[in-house]
């Protein structure tokens, strides 16, 4: 195929001038003098070449797929709708719009909202509706990865396609996707979100071509293409063995970190049980004992089902001992009075049977639970995950985006994901600036979350292709703090004139020239008759995001910090001016920019400066700053289209 | 009735549990020391009672019966009921209904 061809060339290319570039930069021309902006530089140049390394690496094998065979036979299809708070209106075009599919299949509406007239709605279009079950009352919710956990246990097709509340799918959508499933390997179909609210200009930059595209087809290639959250396929049986497998591994650290804790806990148990006389502290040393063995057997590797049998075993014989303890001393007591005839008429008055004993020695009656540690202790060692609404969570939680976590899980246990290019459902974008920016952490904290938590570069079962792509998908995010490097270099050499390289002359721009003119066309090819500019403009001008979301998210993952959002009003905002508080650092930085750019020509007018070359490579950097950041200001002008043109059809 | 300088009213409250057991005991214990060995147990407000506090009963039945007295028990809630019947000790125990009709007859 000559387009893969070209892209080929294109990369290699590419990565062969910026590698001399960079190269050429950290041997020869850093100003080491100046290395508090020199070192920041070349390593944002770094940063920047090895991210063209993962685009290069992730395009080199994008994978073309034309139409999917037919559907499996017989296959039976959940379709998801997914709403928390969206209006009933929007739910309801994108629930008739899932009723008219025309593959056999059942809607339901996944209402975490329980809204009365969400439910009068589903009634009247003849659907499903779903609310969480009673087990998740004051447990963790998990958002939306709980509202599709909890529907996953009362739903029962092959297949469940997810769409959110405001995808309106083509009636095609399960016909053209289904076939992909025919390899038994293949556990999610994901397609393209495209959004129909959204002008030619995007001045948001919602649509995300170079993303639902050559970035994904690249995925694809390397059996990696990614879970999106929406619009797209699962296979059931794939995610609920990955609720099992998900179970085992954290009931695992559940009893493991419990066991961890048992000693100092228990040892202290024993000595407030002095008060309660010496069985019960027979009985807490006993608990020691059996917590002791249970994490020597843990360690040696026996099976979780195992070690908590056991253990729960030894706590019952304890409480057994305590309760007929007490028993034998209220049979003594009894004998030792003069019972009211009619009492004593039996003999042997106090007959206990082993149901009693037994309900007495339970988890829940028996005096050691009594002592709180302990109860708790008990509950933590056992496999039934008492603190989560279900035991199984099919859907990963460890991140704000379900999406990425659980499609990396089914990934590593050797599921196959495709990418269908082909729009087959069309949404709403976020119609202001405020929205967007919230919507954009969102993601970036997820996927940062996901990184910090179980870094792709390391988890078993994936290929190094597939950790790579993960790993590009988080390298990215970091791009702001080379931005703040690319607006500082500028700025300290036109108003200071200190170099953090060596020349700007000639050798400079015969090096960076052809890598960054080779870069353009790169991005040119793969994007070919898509806007990838304005993506492009984005992972700049966000920078204070992309800082934001490294800052909180290792700030969540290491300290425990809540993640925190941008605050933004619910409502629809009507010509509020200008939203100086969302941008005030891309304003900061701007003034910053222009102001350096008059004082660098001043110099130069001045003789402070000698070299024109370095000037006018450093105003023309300044330039290519301004442009990119002037989105954001495009962004914050921007007024969505009235809502009549809003529904999509 | 003439003053009854022979009758308390003990109102433990929350988990009769191992833990609160030897308590309720030694304050039965004391009761019976100072003379007051006609005991109503009152358990409006317990929610829970496990053998350990079973045991402080039957200690403190004892204790009381022993100096002449009785210890009764009034407004028990559904859990001490069930462990009561569990151990035939409602047999021993009559729950009265209000606090009024456990020492009615004395």
């Amino acid at each position: 195929m000559v387009k893969k061809a070209f892209t080929r060339l294109m990369v290699a290319l590419t990565l062969l001038l910026g590698t001399v570039y960079v190269g050429w930069r950290w041997a020869f021309s850093v100003n080491w003098g100046a290395w508090w902006i020199a070192v920041p530089l070349v390593l944002a140049e770094t940063y920047d070449l090895l991210d063209a390394f993962l685009i290069g690496l992730t395009v080199w094998r994008m994978k073309i797929r034309g139409d999917a065979p037919p559907p499996p036979d017989g296959a039976t299809v959940d379709v998801f709708i997914t709403t928390y708070n969206e209006p009933v209106e929007m739910v309801e075009a994108t629930a008739r719009a899932a009723r008219a599919i025309s593959y056999p299949h059942e809607t339901w509406i996944l209402d975490d909202g329980e809204r009365a007239e969400m439910r009068a709605m589903a009634a009247e279009v003849g659907l499903g509706y779903v609310t969480r079950s009673d087990d998740w009352v004051d447990r963790p919710r998990h958002a939306k990865a709980g509202n599709l956990n909890n529907a996953l246990l009362i739903t029962e097709g092959e297949f469940i396609l997810v769409l959110d509340a405001d995808q309106i799918p083509d009636p095609s959508i399960l016909d053209r996707t289904l076939g992909w499933f025919r390899d038994d390997q293949v556990a999610l179909v994901q397609t393209p979100q495209w959004f129909s609210n959204v002008t030619g200009s995007d001045p948001l930059g919602s649509q995300a071509p170079l993303f639902y595209g050559p970035i994904q087809q690249g995925k694809d290639g390397w059996n990696a293409a990614y879970f999106c959250g929406s619009n797209a396929v699962l296979r059931r049986e794939a995610l609920m063995q990955l609720g099992v497998v998900g179970y085992v591994r954290e009931v695992h650290v559940a009893v493991r970190d419990a066991l961890a804790a048992a000693e100092r806990i228990l040892t202290r148990a024993l000595r407030t049980s002095q008060e309660q006389g010496r069985h019960a502290m027979v009985a807490v040393a006993t608990v020691r004992t059996a917590a002791r063995s249970a994490r020597q057997a843990l360690d040696a590797g026996s099976h979780v089902g195992e070690v908590t049998y056991e253990f729960q075993s030894a706590v019952d014989a304890a409480s057994r001992s305590l309760v007929n303890h007490d028993v034998a001393m209220m049979r003594a007591d009894l004998a030792s009075f003069n019972l009211p005839m009619e009492l004593s008429s039996e003999a042997g008055l106090l007959v206990i049977d082993d149901r009693a004993l037994d309900l007495l020695s339970d988890r829940e009656w028996s005096p050691l639970s009594a002592l709180e540690s302990v109860r708790q202790l008990v509950r933590a060692v056992d496999v039934d995950r008492v603190d989560e609404a279900q035991p199984m969570m099919p859907m990963a939680t460890v991140s704000v985006t379900e999406d990425m976590a659980t499609c990396m899980r089914l990934h590593t246990l050797g599921w196959k994901s495709v990418y269908h290019h082909q729009v087959l459902a069309h949404g709403l974008a976020p119609e202001d600036l405020g929205t967007m920016l919230q919507q954009r952490l969102r993601w970036a904290q997820g996927t940062l979350q996901v990184l910090l938590k179980e870094n792709p570069l390391v988890q078993r079962g994936l290929s190094v292709g597939q950790r790579l792509m993960y790993f590009a998908t988080m390298w990215s995010y970091l791009a702001g703090f080379a931005a703040v490097v690319f607006m500082a270099a500028p700025v300290t050499y036109l108003c200071f004139g200190v170099k953090p390289v060596h020349s700007y002359g000639l050798t400079f721009i015969a090096l960076f020239l052809p890598y960054v003119v080779a870069n353009q066309l790169l991005f040119f090819v793969v994007g070919y008759g898509v806007k990838t500019w304005r993506g492009h403009q984005y992972s700049l001008a966000l920078f204070p995001l992309w800082i934001r979301a490294c800052v909180t998210a290792g700030a969540n993952v290491y300290l425990g910090r809540p993640l925190g959002f941008v605050v933004t009003p619910k409502t629809r905002q009507e010509h509020s001016g200008f939203p100086w508080r969302l941008v005030w650092p891309q304003v900061v930085a701007t003034v910053v920019l222009v102001v350096a750019c008059a004082i660098g020509a001043a110099r130069l007018w001045l003789h402070a400066e000698t070299s024109t070359v370095g000037t006018a490579v450093n105003i023309a950097w300044v330039g290519y700053d301004l442009l990119v950041i002037s989105v954001i200001y495009r962004a914050a002008l921007y007024r969505a289209p009235e809502p009549t043109t809003e529904a999509a059809n | 009735m003439a003053e009854d300088t022979r009758t308390t009213v003990l109102q433990p409250t929350g988990r009769l549990n191992m833990v609160a057991a030897p308590a309720l005991k030694t304050l039965i214990e004391e009761s019976v020391a100072e003379g007051r060995d006609r005991i109503v147990v009152d358990f409006t407000d317990v929610v829970f009672i496990d053998s350990s506090g079973l045991g402080a009963l039957i200690a403190g039945l004892k204790a009381t019966r022993q100096a002449g007295g009785d210890l009764r028990i009034a407004q028990v809630p559904e859990q001490v009921m069930t462990v009561l019947r569990l151990t035939n000790l409602d047999r021993v125990l009559r729950a009265h209904r209000t606090v009024a009709d456990a020492s009615h007859d004395w």
